[in-house]
């Protein structure tokens, strides 16, 4: 289904949503769509003042922001869900703390006084290590932010060079220490595989995220996307082509000293020291739980319906003025679709997922290709192995055709 | 102004009442590219019976294949009319087929004619299609014309290479006629040298007939066209007809002649060339070579010569898209119609699908079905590596004729027999030792070497024809820079140490990729395809093992190691539904990918792999 271009009366959701709304959790995720600086590698939907040509400001981002969380709040009462207090609230970008500290601040506390916040619920910003100072931290934990997300990628200045990072990795233990200071939660977000990093390089950026002992660790593998500046390098031959092998070989190192420091993992790529430190935010993505995606381009998953929001910030905030929902396209999800999402996106977990009785033939020839773990499937449960982490799309393809 | 003969005279030779005495039936042989086709317009032209408005280049080339390739696959037949002195003549210009796969059809056209103008490029001299079609000329006693053409080229050496035929057939290099197809200089001087040395042909005309196929072509409106040569007797238009090889009774609903455009006529009559239409619609009903008599007034003996298309060549044509499985089917119905020597069955290969066993003339034959197949019923297809047929005798004297190398028996085998021929290879003489060489490497023994001038030389040679079938002539022409030439003739069969290679994936034989080679070849043939196979084949989540292996041993194995990721392990925001269609993306995949055992390779490397062209690039990520 996809709704009219620019809808004269808010957009309703369609029916169904709101069937067994009360077992999900309701998050909210908040796009920042700004940068200083564009790395080579990245092809989220940011944009540099000068990209943005002066027009849809970051001065006013917060209040348009804010104006598609009320619009959100008459779409979930006109459609009948149940009012749900807001579990998770994630800002990310973009580079969220390139708005002051005060409207990250505000756009917090519109979520809040417009679903509530549930008690305990799990609040995260994105953060880059060159953009924050001690006193945003603080001020954004006063705000009620409990997690923040440092985009560390490397520790090593030849691989952040590769990357266009800019920040000094220096910095990188001053702004964990601040955050701590203030009461946040820390992750760090790190990237591997990036073209000409040696397994040398690799392991010390490891032994460097350790040290800085944080509640959580995403670790990434380097994918080179299709029209950045990365992947025009890549085709001029100016940097090598990320290898697959040489990504397991690091992944499986990763995966394997962090878990002898004591962060286990419980996603694929997300690895934290105590089940409390675990992204609450993340992991409903994989259970399939709801979130609205406030800002340009964000994503928004309601009980199988799932749509997305104009790109560009300029319509976006055009059609918030408006007062209409900005809106590009969405997709009802037909028992089939919901069903390969499950698989799709449960599978990640380290918790398992329980595959259900039809499916539960497959589990043996999985078992014995070392794919998925012996004991859970024998309950039904499709754990993945090490092994079978770094193959889980056979693995899904397996479990779905 | 050309002597294209008055209708007075015209009268005299019309068609059912022409005395033999004013017929001339000539056919024109050279090798490829000498120039056939284009005399053969100019002949057209000069004798008015196509005028230049309606002229287009190789008027008589008429299928678009034939016309892009430059090459004439189905012969034809044209009635020219020609006055010399105060006398009208009726020409019948027989435009045969040049290449070795159709010397059979060559050699039904030659047995329709009396003389044979030899068309050799002043350019190049003679080649080995000229010797081959000469040969078999001589050998139907055919009274031979030489020409020299393109003598307006500027290369053209009109004084060397009259030397060469002079030294070739007899005669004096002054019998040599000059001409040029392009410009039209000598061509009428050579039709009344037709005229004056082919003999008129003799029949009895008041004997019951007996006609010569010697083509026979499909048309989809009117059916089956039957070119025939009236030896003796008479056919009229209504009468019956009976085959003479079949038995098999039509009615004639049409008979007349080419001019060029089939014209009805009163009939045929002794010596008399032209065609039959009976309403069947299979070439097959009308065979090349068969005797054609009066139902009425049946002849008792055939005319001599008659023999079935023996295919020599076969491969699998498999639909690229295997939903194409019955358009293929329908279409080789189809063609069938049109190419008597075409035969084919089902098959069925693990690796490529529902398709067909095709058996070749030889490999022009199976390159232009396989092009007619794509181009005419738009059909993208893949072929396997084209095979000969083998005689295996198998220990308790039982015998198996192998025509797909999947079949070839396991067990006890005596021997093994291949087809071989004799090949002629002319070229300049520098090349000898490359091409003694190359037919060295594939098992040729040489026969015979001459030299037909200074510098040019004739290599006599026999090969296994499965030597040659693969590239052999590509080879030759790079090795020679284009300068030899090479015909070949099937001449028996040998024994030799043959064996069959298969491929293994996994332990899991893929049938598309077995090939019977000889002992010596077959290390080199399983390093190349398992290669092939190692750079073409994705990797999978375990190690999979190619192997090449002749019975139980293995000659040759490579690896393809184990993937080890395949998830996309990046932060990527909620978008879920790309992950979802990246997801069907890959089921889609899979259901397309072809299941050797545990192994999984899309149907793609299989035919890249089978494509000749052997620089496969690395497709793996
Ligand atoms: N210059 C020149 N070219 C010719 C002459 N005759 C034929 N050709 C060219 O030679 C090529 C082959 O001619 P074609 O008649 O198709 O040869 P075929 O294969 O023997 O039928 C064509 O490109 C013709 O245009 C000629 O007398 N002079
Ligand atoms: C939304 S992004 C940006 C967060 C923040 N602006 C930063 O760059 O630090 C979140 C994480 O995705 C990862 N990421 C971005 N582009 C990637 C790519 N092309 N391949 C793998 N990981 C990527 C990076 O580790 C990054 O920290
Ligand atoms: S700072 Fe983060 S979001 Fe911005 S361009 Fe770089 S990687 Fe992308
Ligand atoms: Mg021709």
């Amino acid at each position: 289904m996809t709704p009219p271009a620019t809808p004269a009366t808010p957009w309703l959701l369609p029916e169904g949503v709101a069937v067994g709304a009360s077992e999900r959790d309701l998050g909210v995720y908040l796009h920042v769509p700004f940068c200083s600086v564009r790395c080579g590698y990245c092809d989220f939907n940011t944009y540099t003042a000068t990209e943005l040509g002066g027009g849809a400001s970051q001065a006013s981002y917060a209040t348009t922001a804010i104006g598609e969380i009320a619009l959100a709040d008459a779409a979930l009462r006109d459609a009948g869900l149940p009012a749900r207090e807001v579990s998770t609230v994630f800002l990310g970008g973009g580079t969220p703390t390139l708005l002051p500290a005060h409207e990250l601040a505000r756009m917090l506390a519109a979520v809040a006084d417009t679903w509530g916040l549930a008690d305990g619920a799990e609040v995260t910003t994105e953060a880059n290590p060159d953009s924050v100072t001690a006193p945003d931290l603080a001020a954004l934990a006063a705000a009620g932010f409990t997690r923040v997300s440092f985009g560390m990628q490397s520790a090593v200045p030849e691989v952040l060079a590769t990357l266009d990072r800019t920040h000094d990795p220096a910095r990188v233990p001053d702004v964990v220490r601040w955050a701590r200071d203030a009461g946040l939660a820390v992750s760090l977000d790190v990237i591997y595989g990036t073209p000409g990093e040696s397994e040398d390089q690799w392991r010390r950026s490891i032994d460097a995220v350790l040290a800085l002992e944080p509640d959580h660790i995403s670790a990434y593998a380097l994918v080179v996307e299709a029209g950045t500046k990365m992947a025009a390098r890549v085709r001029r031959g100016e940097l090598p082509m990320p290898d697959g092998d040489d990504e397991a070989t690091k992944y499986e190192l990763a995966a394997t000293v962090f878990d002898a420091a004591g962060y286990g993992w419980y996603e694929i790529s997300n690895f934290a020291r105590r089940p409390q430190d675990r992204c609450r935010h993340n992991i409903a993505y994989w259970r399939s739980h709801d979130w609205w995606g406030i800002g340009p381009g964000a994503h928004s998953h309601l009980g199988g319906y799932r749509w997305w929001n104009v790109k560009h910030p300029r319509p976006y905030a055009d059609r918030i003025a408006a007062g209409t929902l900005p809106l590009a396209d969405g997709e009802h999800l037909t028992p089939a679709q919901r069903e390969d999402e499950r698989i799709l996106l449960g599978i990640r977990l380290a918790e398992g997922l329980d595959v259900g009785a039809h499916l539960v033939g497959r589990l043996p020839g999985l078992v014995s290709d070392g794919l998925l773990q012996a004991a859970p499937a024998r309950d039904g449960v499709a754990l993945l192995t090490l092994r079978g982490r770094l193959l889980a799309d056979t693995v899904v393809v397996r479990l779905t055709d | 102004m050309p002597p294209i003969p008055s209708a007075a005279l015209n009268a005299r030779i019309l068609p059912a009442s022409t005395p033999a005495e004013l017929l001339r039936n000539f056919c024109i042989i050279a090798h490829i590219d000498h120039g056939k086709s284009t005399l053969a317009d100019r002949m057209l032209q000069l004798t008015g019976v196509v005028d230049a408005r309606a002229m287009r280049a190789q008027y008589l080339d008429r299928m678009d294949i034939e016309r892009e390739r430059g090459i004439t696959i189905k012969s034809q037949a044209v009635r020219m009319p020609w006055q010399v002195g105060e006398t009208a003549y009726a020409l019948n210009m027989i435009d045969t087929p040049g290449h070795v796969d159709f010397s059979y059809e060559v050699s039904r056209s030659l047995a329709a004619c009396e003389g044979a103008v030899l068309v050799v490029d002043a350019a190049q001299g003679i080649e080995a299609q000229t010797l081959a079609n000469l040969y078999m000329a001589m050998e139907n006693d055919l009274t031979i014309i030489p020409v020299l053409n393109k003598i307006d080229l500027p290369a053209a050496q009109p004084e060397k290479f009259a030397d060469e035929l002079a030294n070739l057939i007899g005669g004096e290099p002054d019998d040599c006629l000059r001409v040029s197809g392009k410009t039209g200089e000598g061509v009428l001087e050579l039709l009344d040298k037709i005229v004056e040395l082919v003999p008129p042909p003799v029949g009895d005309p008041n004997a019951p007939a007996r006609a010569m196929i010697f083509d026979s072509v499909y048309d989809s409106y009117r059916g089956v066209i039957t070119y025939v040569r009236v030896i003796d007797g008479q056919l009229s238009p209504r009468e019956k007809i009976v085959m003479m090889s079949t038995r098999a009774t039509h009615e004639l609903l049409e008979i007349g002649v080419s001019s060029p455009e089939p014209t009805p006529s009163a009939g045929l009559g002794v010596g008399e060339v032209g065609y039959l239409i009976t309403g069947v619609k299979d070439v097959r009903q009308s065979r090349v070579g068969d005797t054609v008599t009066n139902f009425g007034k049946p002849a008792t003996t055939a005319l001599g010569g008659y023999r079935d298309p023996q295919p020599m060549v076969f491969s699998g044509l498999y639909p690229i898209d295997g939903s194409d499985y019955p358009a293929l089917r329908d279409a080789l119905d189809k063609l069938k119609l049109n190419d008597a020597a075409l035969v084919y069955e089902p098959e069925t290969s693990v690796a490529l699908g529902f398709g067909f066993r095709l058996g070749f003339l030889g490999l022009l034959h199976l390159e232009i079905c396989r092009e007619r197949l794509e181009r005419e019923f738009n059909l993208d297809l893949i072929s396997t590596a084209p095979n000969v047929i083998y005689k295996v005798t198998m220990e308790d004297r039982s015998t198996v004729t192998v025509t797909n190398p999947s079949e070839f028996p396991e067990g006890k085998i005596a021997e093994v027999s291949e087809p071989v021929v004799k090949a002629t290879i002319l070229s300049p003489s520098d090349f000898v030792g490359t091409i003694m060489e190359m037919c060295q490497n594939r098992r040729g023994t040489l026969l015979g070497m001459d030299y037909l001038s200074a510098d040019r030389v004739e290599l006599r040679y026999t090969l296994p024809l499965g030597e040659i079938i693969f590239d052999f002539f590509d080879q030759l022409k790079s090795r020679t820079r284009g300068y030899a030439s090479l015909d070949y003739d099937i001449s028996g069969e040998q024994v030799a140490n043959l064996v069959k290679v298969d491929i293994l994936l996994q332990g899991e034989q893929v049938d598309a990729f077995s090939a019977i080679v000889h002992r010596d070849k077959a290390y080199a043939y399983g390093v190349m395809m398992t290669g092939k196979l190692r750079e073409l084949i994705p990797r999978q989540q375990f190690e999979v093992p190619i192997q090449a292996a002749v019975g139980s041993r293995i000659i040759a194995r490579e690896t393809i190691r184990a993937m080890r990721k395949d998830v996309l392990a990046k932060c990527y925001g909620g978008d879920i539904s790309r992950k979802r269609k990246l997801l069907e993306k890959q089921k889609e995949g899979k259901k397309r990918m072809k299941q050797i055992g545990r192994v999984e390779v899309p149907q793609e490397a299989f035919i890249a792999a089978l494509s000749s062209d052997g620089d496969s690039k690395d497709t793996k990520k």
